[in-house]
């Protein structure tokens, strides 16, 4: 019987903390103070204390991502929003989240209903999971697995296994389409969303959350959506690939609810409802987060050697800014038909990510190190591909007749 | 065509199906004909090039009253290629209301004959699925008949209030 | 037992077999505009059969109708298309007059500022109606704000209504022979001014609008990815289903009640009817949901165009309802059509001479339009069924009555 836990699977990978921040800030900040202080047990207590914290502060980001995902498209649809309850209707997803508690807890009879209550638990478990492994600031994260990334990857995988099981066993069969749309749809955008962080990998060569991000931190050009002009492109698949992933607009079509009322919670309501509603907007700042780590620098500035807060203030930001765009998206588009929302995946994303990773291989050896001169030559295609799809798109856009009133 | 024209038409290739045309009536002048002939003329009135009856814009019953001893079924047709109308009327005893369907030639035959099965009770012979589609598939009676009484309960609810 | 066993499994290896599930969409469903009922037959996501089912709010219209005057019947037709009542309280009075204008011992005649103030306002109700169907239909394909968009801008039109009848949704506005005076507008007057100075201040301002709908919604790629060459309604099979109206128009065939067949007024506008065609390089063909969608959208900038003539004319002097003891039509029967926003609104009114009809029977335009979904919709995927409802833009209470 091999000690999976200390050797691991595999050789290389060591599930336990590959840099032990933990104890080193012990050693650091405690034991000059108390030299008699049990190392271990020191950090133990900081890994505890700061899990405590990640508990009881990442259920509130969604509180605050519902009220601005409703301020904001109040402002799109020239309305203002929740305005009654506390100033401007900051107070409103808690009046709704009380209200959720006494509602009733209802359970379909004929459903299944252990599965029926443990879905929303698998759900709302996983993707507060993923929060353990996302480096926050330079030492604000719980966790840092050698093989953080690919954890995330894992976990997030999960959550489709709650889907099935909440449309599964609410016995609705409006529930049972959105499940299956749903397990369709994640598992295959699971697959560009893969790869197109493995083109990442590939630049980095560590799959550690905070490895990734201390190879950006010589400032914005150094971020690895510049680093080459395929983690550009893989940085555009991800997005919308995990914008897939969380069910969003334009891909909502698991929770379509002009097609199949509600999807996999219809039948969902409550206290378990919330659930679902919280992992939606804890998934969207999750996806968003990582996206930030991987493409856009993480907590590492726009300058090189910002440090104010450990680079929380620009990670938030920067992962705000992303959920905004999700926002923006969902409050503009139409959503896509389940065939043309396949066809978008498997003959669009994958073999674009399958040429990215040849071309990163490519890439990687061509520039064997990053320098300015690689950086400047990935910019520079960077910016010419971009005028020249500026100028196709728009040529397109002119050739395209604008619908006129066809008269007779 | 004015509807004389359509008249004299039918009466040639019909003869005595074609009962009558009303001239005097007051609004749309109706060409009455034998129920049993209804499909048969309106068949010959879609398909003939030179009428052309394309569209069928209304089919409805009519009760005239309780003493009456009818039930009428008037069609009204318009063409969309020659631009006239027409209007058709057949009637057939309250004892006995059957009528060839004419859902075969125009689709929109099928729900407005299903509409009028509902409210009148006639029956469309030839009709594929001849339901009730506004009232309740349990439901008693035929509502526009004019000696229709109101049911007091329907599933154990009241129904006058 | 054991062989029947293995001979079951080979004939399901053999002969894979799925399922069919049979799913009620509706009469509680976000998108099927109201209380109807669709029976599916689902094959995974694949439609095999949709059948409606409706009734569901059947108010005995007819039955009602028997039992009331002509002019208490109004309030009825109201609650018909509730989305365009104005243009219900119309298809029936027009029904009435003529019933009235064929008896040649009265001499009944509308008067001219009341056939102004009907095209008006029924031309705005088009329009409010019309947004109505903008903006649920981008709600059914996933896009929710020109939803808002279009209840901000309808909302400004049924202000308009409120000034002018007291009421916003069911109007009763349109009488028997002319239009109701209750908030009264003289000719001339600083109140008439005023009413037309709002008018005209909405179309200014909506207008524009429309392109900008056009560019939010109809240009959408992934909108006409899901409308363009779904559920294509062929001339043939539009005619023969009695669809009227958009859903016409939108299968390419050229025909308008208002120019074609002109009642009141409608002869003195200039306006075009839009009429759906291919458009190969966007992949639009002509009868699919597209298309219905579109001719809606470029109908709003008709009626725009026949109200601004109208603001342009002025509306003339004189009474605006006709004088008449009682509503007594003789002794007939009459058809009479009219084109609403939703297609051919027909009233059929058997008179017996007295005040109160025989019968009527109101042809609605949804009516006949719905029943071509069990066609249109066989084969098709779930999400395409709600945009053919959406897009053959059905009120409910017309349907039942």
């Amino acid at each position: 019987m091999p000690d999976f836990f200390s050797e691991g699977f595999f050789p290389n990978i060591n599930l336990q903390d590959s840099s032990n921040w933990a104890t080193d800030f012990v050693q650091r900040e405690i034991i000059p103070r108390f030299p008699d202080f049990p190392v271990e047990l020191g950090s133990v207590l900081v890994m505890l204390a700061c899990a405590g914290i990640f508990v009881a502060v990442v259920p509130l980001l969604p509180l605050v991502l519902v009220l601005a995902e409703r301020k904001v498209a109040a402002r799109f649809q020239n309305r203002t929003g929740p305005m009654r309850v506390g100033p401007w209707g900051t107070l409103q997803t808690l009046a709704d989240g009380i209200k959720l508690i006494f509602k009733e807890d209802y359970i379909p009879p004929q459903g299944d209903k252990l599965l029926f209550l443990l879905a929303p638990y698998i759900i709302f478990a996983c993707s507060f999971a993923v929060f353990a492994a996302i480096p926050f600031g330079q030492n604000i994260l719980v966790s840092d697995f050698n093989i953080g990334i690919f954890y995330i990857m894992a976990i997030s995988s999960v959550i489709v296994m709650g889907v099935i099981m909440a449309g599964w066993s609410s016995n609705s069969k409006w529930s049972l389409l959105g499940s299956l749309r749903s397990a369709a749809q994640i598992v295959s955008y699971e697959i560009p969303l893969g790869l197109s962080i493995l083109t990442i990998v590939m630049l980095v060569g560590n799959l550690s959350m905070r490895e990734i991000v201390g190879s950006q931190d010589g400032g914005i050009f150094t971020w690895l959506i510049f680093r080459s002009p395929f983690t550009f492109i893989a940085f555009f698949i991800f997005f919308i690939s995990a914008i897939a992933e969380v069910n969003r607009t334009p891909f909502d079509l698991p929770e379509a609810e002009s097609e199949i009322v509600a999807g996999f919670h219809t039948e969902y309501s409550g206290m378990r409802f919330a659930l679902f509603f919280i992992a939606e907007y804890a998934n969207m700042f999750a996806v968003s987060a990582i996206g930030v780590t991987l493409f856009l620098g993480g907590y590492e500035g726009i300058l090189p050697g910002y440090d104010f807060l450990g680079g929380l203030p620009g990670f938030v930001i920067k992962s705000l800014g992303l959920v905004f765009v999700m926002m923006w998206l969902r409050w503009t588009l139409p959503r896509l038909r389940v065939d043309q929302l396949m066809n978008l995946c498997w003959k669009y994303f994958i073999p674009i990510s399958f040429f990215n990773i040849l071309g990163t291989g490519v890439w990687g050896l061509i520039f064997k190190n990053d320098d300015v001169w690689s950086i400047g030559i990935s910019c520079a295609i960077i910016y010419v591909g971009l005028i020249g799809a500026y100028a196709v798109a728009g040529r397109n856009m002119a050739r395209k007749p604008e619908p006129q009133p066809s008269s007779v | 065509m004015n509807p004389e024209e359509i008249y004299k038409t039918l009466i040639d290739r019909f003869g005595d199906a074609v009962l009558g045309f009303d001239f005097e009536l007051v609004g749309d002048p109706n060409i009455q004909i034998a129920p049993a002939a209804i499909a048969a003329v309106c068949q010959y009135l879609a398909e003939t090039d030179s009428l052309a009856f394309n569209s069928l814009m209304c089919l409805s019953g009519v009760d005239l009253g309780a003493k009456d001893e009818e039930f009428s079924v008037v069609y009204h047709l318009h063409s969309l290629r020659y631009l006239h109308s027409v209007v058709l009327k057949t009637s057939m005893p309250k004892t006995d209301p059957h009528l060839p369907t004419v859902s075969h030639i125009w689709k929109t035959a099928d729900w407005h004959e299903r509409e009028t099965y509902d409210l009148y009770g006639i029956f469309f012979e030839g009709h594929t699925d001849l339901r009730r589609i506004l009232l309740p598939d349990d439901w008693e009676g035929y509502p526009l008949r004019k000696d229709y009484m109101e049911p007091d309960f329907y599933r154990g609810m009241r129904v006058p209030y | 037992m054991e062989s029947i066993q293995q001979t079951e499994s080979k004939i399901i290896e053999l002969k894979p077999f799925t399922d069919e599930m049979i799913v009620n969409m509706g009469p509680q469903h976000p998108s099927t505009h109201g209380v109807l009922r669709l029976e599916l037959r689902l094959d995974g996501e694949v439609v095999r059969e949709a059948i409606p089912h409706i009734g569901y709010l059947h108010r005995c219209f007819e039955k009602h109708s028997e039992n009331l005057s002509y002019p208490q019947i109004i309030p009825f037709t109201d609650r018909m298309d509730y989305v365009a009542a104005m243009n219900q309280n119309w298809g029936f009075c027009l029904a009435v007059e003529k019933l009235l204008e064929a008896d040649e011992k009265k001499d009944f005649e509308v008067p001219e500022r009341a056939e102004y103030l009907r095209v008006l306002i029924c031309e705005l109700n088009r329009i409010a109606s019309h947004l109505l169907s903008f903006g649920t239909y981008g709600m059914d394909i996933g896009a929710f704000t020109p939803f808002l968009y279009a209840f901000r801008d309808r909302e400004r039109l049924l202000l308009l209504f409120e000034k002018i009848c007291g009421a916003r949704l069911t109007y009763n506005y349109i009488r028997i022979g002319g239009v109701s005076e209750i908030i009264p507008m003289e000719p001339g007057s600083v109140d008439e001014q005023n009413y037309l100075d709002e008018v005209k201040e909405f179309l200014d301002y909506f207008e524009p609008k429309i392109d900008e709908y056009n560019d939010l919604l109809t240009a959408n790629s992934i909108f006409s990815e899901r409308t363009m060459g779904v559920a294509v309604m062929s001339e043939e099979m539009a005619i023969s289903y009695g669809a009227t109206g958009p859903n016409l128009r939108g299968s390419g065939v050229d025909w308008d009640l208002r120019r074609d067949e002109p009642y009141s007024i409608y002869d003195r506008f200039d306006f075009d009817v839009p009429v759906a065609k291919d458009i190969p390089e966007l992949g639009a063909l002509v009868g699919d949901c597209w298309s219905r969608y579109k001719i809606r959208m470029d109908e709003m900038k008709e009626s725009v165009k026949i109200v601004r003539q109208i603001l342009a004319e002025g509306l003339p002097d004189g009474p605006v309802m006709a004088e008449m003891k009682a509503v007594r039509p003789p002794k007939g029967e009459i058809y009479f059509r009219s084109e609403a926003p939703r297609g051919e609104l027909g009233f059929y009114i058997v008179s017996d001479g007295t005040p109160k009809p025989v019968r009527v029977k109101g042809r609605s335009p949804c009516f006949s339009a719905l029943s071509a979904l069990q066609e249109l919709s066989r084969g098709l995927m779930v999400a395409d069924i709600i945009a053919i409802i959406g897009s053959i833009d059905i009120v409910m209470g017309e349907v039942d009555r």
